[in-house]
């Protein structure tokens, strides 16, 4: 419809975005409250800033959970790419009911059923759990999140590009990183980010894969938020929102750029034949 | 050469192909499904005062005897305990109401929102589409966190309720099932509006037209053409929310209070702090049991709507 939106539509959109935002504006507007009280507004202030960054415990959890999401993701980056290929281009194959089944399942599959599979697992396997653990169970639920979003590009993909490779003799795997890849790698990427993200944002099956000594940054705001409201977590939160909200944006214009120029030479390609 | 491509549609040649199939395949064996048969088994077994704390433990070695001791050992207990402990069963049944309830609650919210994003300008959508995803992003933690502050006794809400002079006492919604619905709404909205709106935007706008030329009033229109139009994304969407909400931790473990008590709280407080392994698994294996049947139609409808597309 080019007449624009109606009264109702635009309010519906209004509200449904007011109800979004409103909470996490309010979040981020109070970690920067000089008051320790949460309804009183006592000035402008970083000191909770300030303290975060005299919170030994708290940087140390960071620094875990940006490690096991930089694994975790990249893992899970080439494992759901796998997969998709499996699922978009294999066709049938003995098992594969059971293989879509078990990328989507994850999905839906509530934390904490996860949680409690993955530990034990690890204690049949006996392994110790830590690190090592968090970063199996991570990769774990995000390749099936990957896998969906990898599969989405790849069944709106134009085959004839890999099929003119092929044909001139261009081996299968060579074509794979030289053609397909470069193709949906926005995908690709898009799929990283939210593994990661997913991986960076998880405190429930984490509090399950994880062992003593090895907690991560949502294990530690969990356990703070328990104990009720805090400007400090107001500030944890707020660095939080602001790196994955940025992360996001400059993603999101990258690949609009990208693909931008890319239709920019194909048109340049059809015209110039 | 076209023949052969033709005839190996992935043009993969069949070491590749088994190994693309092989690598994710074994990992999701080893590390998806079998920890759900380790779940199923250690649901049969009995509690101990032990590393690790249940029996009988299955001893491979022992050979064809250890094997039938061992499945001699299992028992049912774990399950009739769920039965016997009241506080489990209706934990069962209120996750079920709640999340019931918030499905509804989102699908009413969510709905005049897809609408409107589908019938907004087509240079804008994508921006709309991008605000509605950018919330998600953020941690689930965050999120209820954020709604913390508000619903408080001394929150902001009451804070600005007071001021305004419309309540003179502060109004207590933090910790009862108002809260967990509003943390369940805030959390998993996206998930609904995004199923919602993708049918919304497919619609073919023709259709409305000729019921308009026909005479049909726009209301009629709606609940005649848009609404059943719109019905696989209303499943997709309903399924997506529903089928995690009942398994919910976090929401109402933060926001909710003695009230609200759900079954995946139960698992939790099995499992930690009474070191009930074999009944946390048994509690776990029958919320399974509880959304199979969502879970499996939410698949069916996935495989459906994939397969369409390919």
């Amino acid at each position: 419809m080019t007449k624009g939106l109606s009264k109702i539509n635009l309010t519906a959109l209004t509200f449904g975005f007011a109800f979004l935002y409103l909470p996490i504006v309010l979040l981020v507007i109070y970690s920067f409250n000089a008051s320790r009280l949460v309804t009183v507004w006592g000035g402008f202030s970083t000191k909770w800033y300030v303290e975060l960054w005299n919170n030994q415990q708290l940087i140390d959890a960071a620094l875990r959970s940006v490690q096991v999401g930089l694994v975790s993701a990249t893992v899970a980056t080439v494992l759901g790419t796998m997969a998709a290929i499996v699922l978009v281009r294999l066709g049938r194959f003995p098992g594969r009911t059971l293989f879509s089944g078990m990328i989507y399942a994850p999905l839906v599959m509530p934390d904490i059923i996860t949680g409690l599979s993955m530990l034990l697992l690890f204690v049949a396997m006996d392994l110790s759990r830590g690190m090592f653990t968090l970063m199996l169970a991570h990769i774990t639920f995000s390749m099936c999140y990957v896998a969906i979003v990898v599969q989405s590009r790849l069944l709106t993909f134009d085959r004839s590009l890999e099929e003119a490779a092929l044909d001139l003799g261009c081996p299968p795997a060579k074509t794979f990183f030289v053609v397909t890849l470069p193709i949906i790698l926005p995908a690709v990427i898009s799929g990283w980010m939210l593994a990661f993200s997913l991986s960076i944002d998880d405190a429930v099956i984490s509090q399950f894969a994880t062992g003593p000594g090895a907690s991560t940054l949502p294990i530690e705001i969990f356990s703070a938020v328990r104990r009720g409201v805090s400007p400090q977590m107001n500030a944890v939160c707020t660095i939080l929102i602001a790196i994955v909200t940025s992360g996001v944006i400059i993603a999101s214009i990258a690949t609009k750029r990208a693909e931008v120029a890319r239709m920019r030479e194909e048109r340049a390609a059809m015209a110039g034949r | 050469m076209t023949d052969t491509v033709a005839s190996k549609p992935e043009g993969t040649s069949p070491w590749g192909r088994r190994l693309v199939v092989a690598v994710p395949y074994l990992w999701l064996l080893v590390l998806f499904l079998t920890p759900f048969l380790i779940v199923l088994k250690i649901s049969f077994s009995n509690k101990v005062v032990a590393q690790p704390p249940y029996e009988p433990q299955l001893d491979l070695a022992g050979g064809w005897q250890a094997i039938k001791d061992f499945f001699a050992g299992l028992t049912l207990d774990n399950y009739y305990a769920i039965f016997d402990y009241t506080e489990n069963i209706e934990a069962y049944f209120s996750s079920l109401k709640i999340a019931a309830t918030a499905t509804i609650l989102m699908l009413l919210i969510a709905y005049p929102m897809a609408y409107a994003m589908a019938r907004a300008p087509k240079t804008i959508r994508p921006t709309l589409v991008m605000a509605v995803i950018l919330p998600f992003w953020t941690s689930l933690l965050i999120r209820v966190y954020a709604w913390i502050g508000i619903l408080d006794r001394e929150g902001l809400l009451n804070a600005s309720l007071q001021w305004l002079g419309i309540i003179d006492e502060p109004l207590e919604i933090l910790h009862t099932e108002i809260a967990v619905y509003i943390g369940m709404v805030y959390s998993y909205l996206p998930f609904m509006v995004l199923p919602l709106y993708a049918s919304l935007e497919k619609l073919d706008e023709t259709l409305l037209e000729a019921a308009a030329d026909l005479g049909c009033p726009p209301w009629k229109s709606f609940w005649q053409v848009t609404v059943p139009l719109s019905l696989p994304g209303v499943i997709a969407g309903c399924f997506l929310v529903f089928i995690p909400a009942v398994g919910e931790f976090v929401i109402p473990e933060l926001l909710g209070g003695s009230g609200t008590y759900m079954i995946g709280q139960a698992l939790y407080a099995e499992f930690f702090p009474n070191l009930n392994w074999p009944g946390a698994c048994a509690i776990a294996v029958l919320l399974l049991l509880v959304l199979v049947v969502p879970i499996a139609i939410y698949q069916n409808v996935q495989t459906k709507e994939i397969e369409g597309r390919a």
